[in-house]
């Protein structure tokens, strides 16, 4: 299924879509306020950016010294080329200590490498701790925002969730009530837990240190009490030195929320004493990005989300419609890379308004990044075969001034013939949410003539 | 244990990622205006302002000596059935459990401890913080002052206490402050424990402490 078609389910309750659109709008809202209590937040914005592209253009170099110093510290650092093999040394870590029960705190690679079902599949008990994670974990949904996982739901669909899966009260829907539930549920599933998986927001070279944000502390929990950590990473997600996550904490959070920071922000250098820390760093396709001059700043995606609340299209359409990982426009540009086959409609779903290059921290260009996915895909064959004889006969016709003057005549007269009711019959996906305008009986040339004349 | 786990995966990702022959710069120098207190005072209503922001609430008080009362006047301490205080002089186990005349019951023996899950039913924990910083009421806490880093989110409600003379403006001073050279655990707490997953509705008290009251100590 197209992302149009998904949309189509996701607008088929139109108060559901309605309510999804307020709600990030919302959160688009409290961004600007917490951005516009920064009066250096544009050279923020242009400092993480910079440090962002030095450290792609040094990753191998970083990710060395990251590696020598999380080592110092005493932590184990493992490699993955692709989902499986970090999938492989997750299972092999937890099955080496005999783990059957985890706790895991918000990370989209996991989600991107599909671990929860592979550990599933091999006997472990995985529970997903951020609360927003746990809610589309009991409806084995996948995440619809990477902030908000669960945003596409009603306050009533998690109060029937929670009164089927916890016993909770199915007449009550307030959110305190339910999260309260959700509290003693997961406590109980932290203090079994036997071991801890994290993602990670930061990793410095110079350190060797990790940096999880979140704002339940559910990441913390997870890491206090099972004495087994295991942090896993996208290899770009290494910045050079301490001082370049002061730049990066001051923009996520008010990009994320409009927090200022979230209520965590959690340092782990080395394992506890008591326990301890792997990390496995993984590519899964990210050197292959790197090496393309088109989409190599995608990278630098620190994965805060406001060029998903901004989107118009993301807003109406809802995160399931873009059927990835991470959907929305950063998505769009990532999730071709990965399979362009499967995802080859999301560059398409975009009106190239470029508010999600107004918001996004590390000034990524996203529209430039979709307009040039058009043209890959386009040339990789992807486009339907309607579109690409339609883009085919465009060309030919607008390249010759004849040949569109005399289509110009063709279309106002068959225009005039033709109902647009016929029209509409033929053209359903296009004309569903559009009307034909009415045709003018003279081409514009022809008018600007006859009025050039009687202004002489 | 070898670090280098499966080395084929590394060599590969660092052959892919040198084969672009970028240019070895150096990282941009991490300057600006930033936006600064005019005056001690500003800092520190700048400091409660952000901190109230992040659902979190400020005392003041006077001394070290004045803690004891400051604390018993905090609902979530008077009330608490079990605590830990990491403070010297608040009735903290083993350190001044003699100086309140005996033992406390409630105060839970740490050193008795030996699984992070037996704190499970802790409600209030004092712990000392390190700085804090004003533009986002975060507060750092360095995790070698605990001895188990669950006392951060297991307690059902946290203190921490701070020196009033010991804020910074912002997040760049903050990590001008730290240091990390070697194994260690720390912390910027913001607030207390929060969600917003269900319906955007905020909600104070997700997992980890469901409240947190930050002590600025006027005078060491």
């Amino acid at each position: 299924m197209s992302h149009p078609e998904r949309a189509a389910q996701f607008l088929a309750n139109p108060e559901r879509a309605d309510r999804h659109d307020r709600a990030l709008w919302f959160v688009r809202e409290k961004r600007d306020l917490a951005a516009a209590t920064v009066p250096e937040w544009e050279h923020l914005r242009a400092l993480a950016s910079e440090i962002k592209r030095h450290t792609l253009a040094r990753l191998a170099d970083y990710l060395e010294e990251f590696e020598t110093n999380a080592t110092r510290n005493g932590a184990v650092v493992h490699w993955a080329a692709d989902a499986s093999e970090h999938n492989e040394i997750v299972l092999g870590l937890l099955a080496e200590r005999g783990v059957t029960r985890v706790v895991k705190s918000k990370s989209m690679l996991t989600e991107e490498c599909g671990l929860n079902p592979y550990l599933e599949a091999h006997g472990l008990e995985v529970t997903d701790t951020d609360l927003g994670e746990r809610i589309i974990q009991f409806r084995k949904e996948r995440p619809s925002h990477i902030i908000f996982p669960a945003i596409h739901m009603k306050r009533e669909d998690v109060s029937e969730l929670f009164a089927h899966e916890l016993g909770s009260d199915p007449g009550v829907c307030d959110p305190s009530y339910l999260v309260a539930a959700a509290r003693v549920h997961l406590r109980q599933k932290f203090l079994e837990a036997e071991a801890g998986i994290t993602g990670v927001n930061f990793a410095v070279a110079e350190t060797g240190g990790i940096v999880v944000c979140t704002n339940e502390g559910n990441a913390d929990l997870g890491t206090s009490l099972p004495p087994l950590h295991i942090a896993c990473m996208g290899i770009e997600k290494v910045v050079p030195r301490a001082r370049d996550l002061g730049v990066f904490l001051r923009l996520l959070a008010r990009s994320a929320t409009g927090q200022a920071i979230t209520a965590y922000t959690s340092h782990f250098h080395g394992p506890r004493s008591d326990g301890e820390l792997h990390i496995v760093l993984v590519d899964n396709g990210r050197s292959a990005l790197h090496a393309s001059a088109d989409y190599s700043s995608s990278l630098a995606c620190i994965r805060c989300g406001a060029c998903m609340n901004t989107c118009p299209v993301f807003r109406r359409s809802g995160g399931h419609s873009y059927d990835a990982t991470v959907p929305g426009p950063i998505g769009s540009i990532l999730e071709p890379a990965r399979d362009p086959d499967r995802h080859r409609s999301l560059p398409f779903a975009c009106t190239l308004c470029g508010s999600c290059k107004g918001v996004c921290p590390v000034k990524i260009d996203l529209p430039q990044q979709l307009l040039s996915w058009r043209r890959d895909l386009a040339e990789r064959g992807y486009l339907a075969p309607n579109t690409r004889r339609a883009f085919g006969v465009g060309g030919w016709v607008l390249r010759d001034p004849l040949r569109t003057e005399w289509a110009g005549r063709l279309m106002r007269l068959v225009g005039r013939l033709i109902p647009s009711a016929t029209f509409e019959r033929y053209f359903k996906g296009w004309s569903s949410a559009r009307s034909l305008p009415e045709v003018p009986r003279r081409s514009f040339r022809a008018q600007w003539k006859a009025r050039s004349r009687a202004g002489e | 244990m070898s670090s280098r786990v499966n080395g084929a995966a590394r060599e590969s990702i660092l052959a892919a990622l040198r084969a672009r022959g970028d240019e070895p710069g150096e990282p941009p120098e991490i300057a600006g205006m930033w936006f600064e207190s005019a005056s001690a005072a500003s800092q520190r209503r700048w400091f409660v302002r952000m901190l109230e922001a992040a659902g979190g609430r400020c005392t003041g008080v006077a001394s070290a000596a004045e803690l004891p009362a400051a604390l018993a006047a905090t609902p979530e301490f008077a009330s608490a059935k079990r605590r830990v205080s990491l403070l010297p002089g608040t009735g903290s186990s083993g350190i001044a459990a003699g100086e309140r005349g005996g033992e406390d019951e409630r105060e839970v023996d740490l050193a008795a401890i030996s699984h992070p899950a037996e704190l499970a039913d802790l409600d209030f924990a004092l712990l000392p913080g390190v700085f804090g910083v004003a533009e986002n009421g975060a507060v750092w806490v360095d995790g070698a002052a605990l001895p188990h880093r669950s006392l951060l989110v297991l307690p059902q409600h946290l203190g921490i206490v701070l020196s009033a003379r010991a804020l910074v403006d912002h997040m760049h001073a903050a990590y001008e402050r730290l240091t990390f050279d070697g194994p260690g655990f720390g912390c910027f707490v913001s607030g207390p424990s929060k969600t917003a997953d269900i319906e955007q509705a905020l909600v104070i008290g997700a997992h980890g402490a469901r409240s947190l009251c930050v002590f600025l100590l006027e005078a060491d």
